[in-house]
């Protein structure tokens, strides 16, 4: 390595190279910090020319490469690899060019994804993808995770807002992907990049499709004392024609926790909540306010109040929006997990969850995207006792493979990384998986783009599956299993 | 039954797969006209049809890819759902699989996206016979390389398609169309300003001297926006978009070249002799001309877009727009990892593959 940095300091000025052991630290995890690895170095380019560079000297020695954003993701993905080089993409934070007539936004991928919308606000426009995370997440790592958000229900995941990225591949050639058109000639290698977690390629450049701000946007909140009635509601209004731009909800465990935090006036009696935005012109939103009143309270509603103007609008969403620091108040530690399933079943998955976490004897209180049926279940746990990160994390897999079983998935918008890629092999068979491979090998041959992540060997598989197997040889013999 | 049909489908493949006998996907046929022309034995998978699930509340329909596109409308229509991206018909035997594998969309496209926005998992054949699932029934999902989605538009050259799962949408509570004149150039920047101006537009076309939009959504705000447009209302809607969706409209009635340009929105008129038709709020133009082939991609190069020859042109010649070296090496790397032996619909989308 000592003669691999010799070279990076030919191609980059040595400010832009971390060696040193305290300032690494800083990069050893994503936000997901249960997963922790020193990257050897860290370079923080601030030219395509440069990560170019860096690229094919990667490829020329065989060093592996990690790109980072912000440091976000819940997944593990940006975690580094031993021996390897970590490439943040932090200087690269310009919005380059923006096009109010065309509605397109080009921007660096460093560039946060909330100052998107900020930029573009005064021309009536807004970047529809909104993660928890938007005040600090950025655009490049939104591409490669295909990140959500809680309006994505309505204006779609990154996949559906954007129309172009510039593309590093793994022998530092430059390509562009996509175009200001709709559509492109050839494979869809747009839709292939975005969620692809850095595996096939360092995107430098994205550009990004704008719509126009709603005129007019209310917010219900709807109390329920039986969770299978919430989960009733949601189907119903989606069954009644109507797309929310937001359908969020909470049960018991979270509500008092944001209730305790906050003082929102949330119902803390209730088995949920469902928080429901609708958006557009004022007739619209005004006739759809009413029919989702109606359908709530048919559904079982106790309490149904709409929000009277913004200012109690913002403080219904305020709640939902710190929930997750609230839930932080609680417990220790939380562990939050991100499954997709059908929106039917809602109501039995989320007692099954609550079946699970009593076999762990773990607390899990939910808070999710009900709208599109993404949970996100939070595993309360506390690192200090010994054993309870296990439990949490055999927990958490054993939520997600339910999800698979009942048609969902064990990842709706945090991404595979390092933390669900033993699930993939319970989503996917050995020959999906060698596909996949196949896929990476297209663009990456020595596979040094982001290993270890996203895809799990089958040797892996083969590994975890015999951990099923071999029940004995478990780590805490003690709980009970079925 | 059907589990027997994609059995012997598997076996196709797999002994095109052996023999190296490259083989010409079909479904209804409906678009023989489209793409390059190719030597192989005809694959009909027409028969692997019916739809296998569909809950109105999941938003969700998943059918066999040789069900037709009619069978699919009739049966969102009856729990008053669509498929928003409007998939041309150019024949009642269109099926899902050729709507997919061609990846085109109609009318609806700029406002609510395009086929690869909707399609949510499929169930495909590679080009070693392998049965594979990517994606599925729900709408988040990022587990995995978005297969779904790269197949989408492929033509058929990276699986074949034995399943489809696709996001519907309601159907707007009301629609009305509006028609009024403009020249080209007035009506593309008007097309882009209301876009921007959340007009609820779902489609917007220009074709001599007259602009036609549609507007959606809830019936007062529909007549609302409606009533702020200086434009008068068009009784034949309905009939107008679906001839435009399906080219049964006068334009495409004769045997000209036809060319597909998908351009970026605000592009001015640009500098091609012949007849134009604008829609998709001026990101798509169709466009019959004699100009040779060369100026057609390189006047639509220039202005950041792709030409397509649509219809009529040399089958034999390339047909879609040519990919620069490094996007057409990592298209011959994805062909390879999907279908090694180059069985599947060979050279369909480009010479090469």
């Amino acid at each position: 390595m000592s003669l691999f940095v010799d070279k990076l300091k030919r191609l980059l000025p040595k400010e832009l190279i971390i060696a040193d052991e305290e300032l690494l630290r800083a990069y050893e995890c994503d936000a997901l910090s249960a997963y922790r690895q020193l990257p050897s170095y860290v370079v923080m380019p601030e030219s395509v020319d440069q990560v170019q560079a860096i690229m094919r000297l990667c490829h020329q020695e065989n060093v592996p490469v990690v790109a980072r954003g912000a440091g976000t993701g819940l997944s593990g993905g940006a975690m580094p690899v031993e021996d390897g080089l970590l490439l943040s993409l932090a200087k690269f934070n310009q919005i380059v060019h923006l096009d109010p007539d065309q509605r397109i936004a080009t921007v660096q991928p460093g560039v946060r994804n909330i100052s998107v919308s900020e930029a573009v606000e005064k021309y009536g426009l807004f970047y529809a993808p909104d993660p928890s995370s938007q005040i600090a997440c950025t655009i490049g790592g939104n591409v490669a995770e295909n990140s959500g958000g809680v309006h994505c229900l309505k204006y779609g995941l990154t996949v559906h807002n954007i129309l172009a990225v510039k593309l590093i591949t793994v022998t530092g050639e430059l390509l562009e992907i996509g175009a200001d058109s709709l559509d492109s000639a050839g494979y869809d290698l747009l839709a292939l990049m975005t969620g692809s977690e850095g595996m096939l390629g360092v995107i430098v450049e994205v550009t990004l499709k704008l719509i126009s701000k709603p005129l007019n946007n209310r917010v219900l909140l709807a109390a329920f004392d039986e969770i299978e009635e919430a989960g009733k509601g949601v189907a119903d209004i989606i069954a009644s024609g109507i797309i929310p731009a937001g359908l969020e909800m909470m049960d018991n465990g979270v509500i008092k926790a944001v209730e305790d935090y906050l003082h929102a006036g949330y119902p803390v009696n209730a088995a949920a909540i469902l928080i429901c935005e609708v958006d557009g012109a004022e007739e619209e939103v005004d006739e759809e306010c009413r029919k989702v009143k109606a359908i709530l309270e048919v559904a079982g509603a106790s309490d149904v109040r709409v929000a009277r103007n913004k200012e109690e609008g913002d403080k219904f969403w305020e709640g939902r929006k710190s929930a997750f620091p609230a839930v932080g108040r609680i417990a220790a530690d939380y562990y939050c997990m991100d499954g997709t399933i059908p929106r039917k079943h809602i109501g039995s998955v989320l007692n099954r969850i609550d079946e699970l976490a009593k076999q762990y004897k773990l607390g899990v209180v939910n808070v999710f995207h009900a709208g599109d049926g993404n949970l996100h279940p939070l595993i309360l746990y506390d690192v200090s006792i010994e054993g309870e990160l296990e439990r949490a994390e055999e927990l958490g897999g054993k939520i997600l493979e339910v999800c698979v079983e009942v048609g969902g998935t064990i990842t709706g918008e945090h991404g595979v990384g390092i933390e669900k890629i033993n699930q993939m092999c319970v989503q996917f068979n050995a020959e999906e998986l060698v596909q996949f491979h196949a896929i990476k090998n297209a663009f990456d041959p020595k596979g040094l783009l982001n290993p270890g992540k996203a895809i799990p060997t089958l040797n892996r598989c083969a590994e975890f599956g015999a951990m099923h197997i071999h029940r004995g040889e478990l780590p805490h013999p003690d709980l009970e299993r079925f | 039954m059907t589990d027997k049909i994609v059995r012997q489908y598997q076996q196709q493949v797999q002994d095109a797969y052996s023999s190296e006998m490259p083989l010409c996907i079909q479904g209804g046929n409906s678009k023989a006209f489209y793409g390059r022309k190719i030597e192989a034995e005809q694959f009909d998978v027409s028969a692997n049809s019916g739809v296998i699930s569909y809950e109105p509340t999941e938003l969700v329909i998943t059918v066999r890819a040789g069900t037709t596109i009619s069978e699919i409308n009739e049966v969102l229509a009856n729990h008053d759902q669509m498929l928003a991206f409007e998939p041309p018909c150019f024949s009642t035997t269109a099926t899902a699989g050729g709507m997919v594998a061609c990846g085109l969309s109609g009318p609806r496209r700029p406002y609510v996206g395009a086929v690869r926005d909707f399609v949510l998992g499929i169930k495909c054949l590679n080009g070693k016979a392998e049965i594979l699932n990517f994606g599925g029934q729900v709408m988040k999902n990022v587990a995995g390389y978005d297969v779904s989605r790269l197949m989408t538009g492929a033509m058929g050259t990276l699986g074949v398609l034995l399943e489809v799962s696709l996001k519907v949408l309601p159907t707007p509570d009301y629609e009305l169309t509006l028609k009024g004149e403009a020249d080209d150039a007035t009506a593309i920047n008007l097309m882009n300003q209301w876009a921007g101006q959340s007009v609820p537009l779902s489609a917007a076309s220009f074709y001599d001297n007259n602009i036609f939009i549609r507007l959606s959504g809830h019936r007062n705000a529909v007549i609302a926006a409606a009533s702020q447009l200086q434009f008068s209302e068009y009784s034949d809607g309905e009939h107008y978009w679906q001839s435009l969706r399906d080219h049964e409209h006068d334009f495409f009635s004769d045997n000209k070249k036809l060319w597909r340009l998908s351009v970026p929105s605000t592009t001015k008129p640009m500098n091609l002799h012949g007849q134009w038709f604008i829609e998709w709020g001026g990101a798509l133009r169709w466009l019959k001309t004699s100009e040779p082939v060369e100026q057609v991609r390189r006047v639509v190069s220039m202005a950041g877009g792709h030409a397509t020859l649509f219809r009529g042109g040399n089958q034999n010649d390339d047909v879609f727009h040519p990919l620069s070296a490094g996007i057409g090496n990592l298209h011959l790397a994805l062909k390879n990892a999907f279908d090694p032996k180059k069985i599947l619909n060979r050279g369909r989308l480009y010479k090469e593959f």
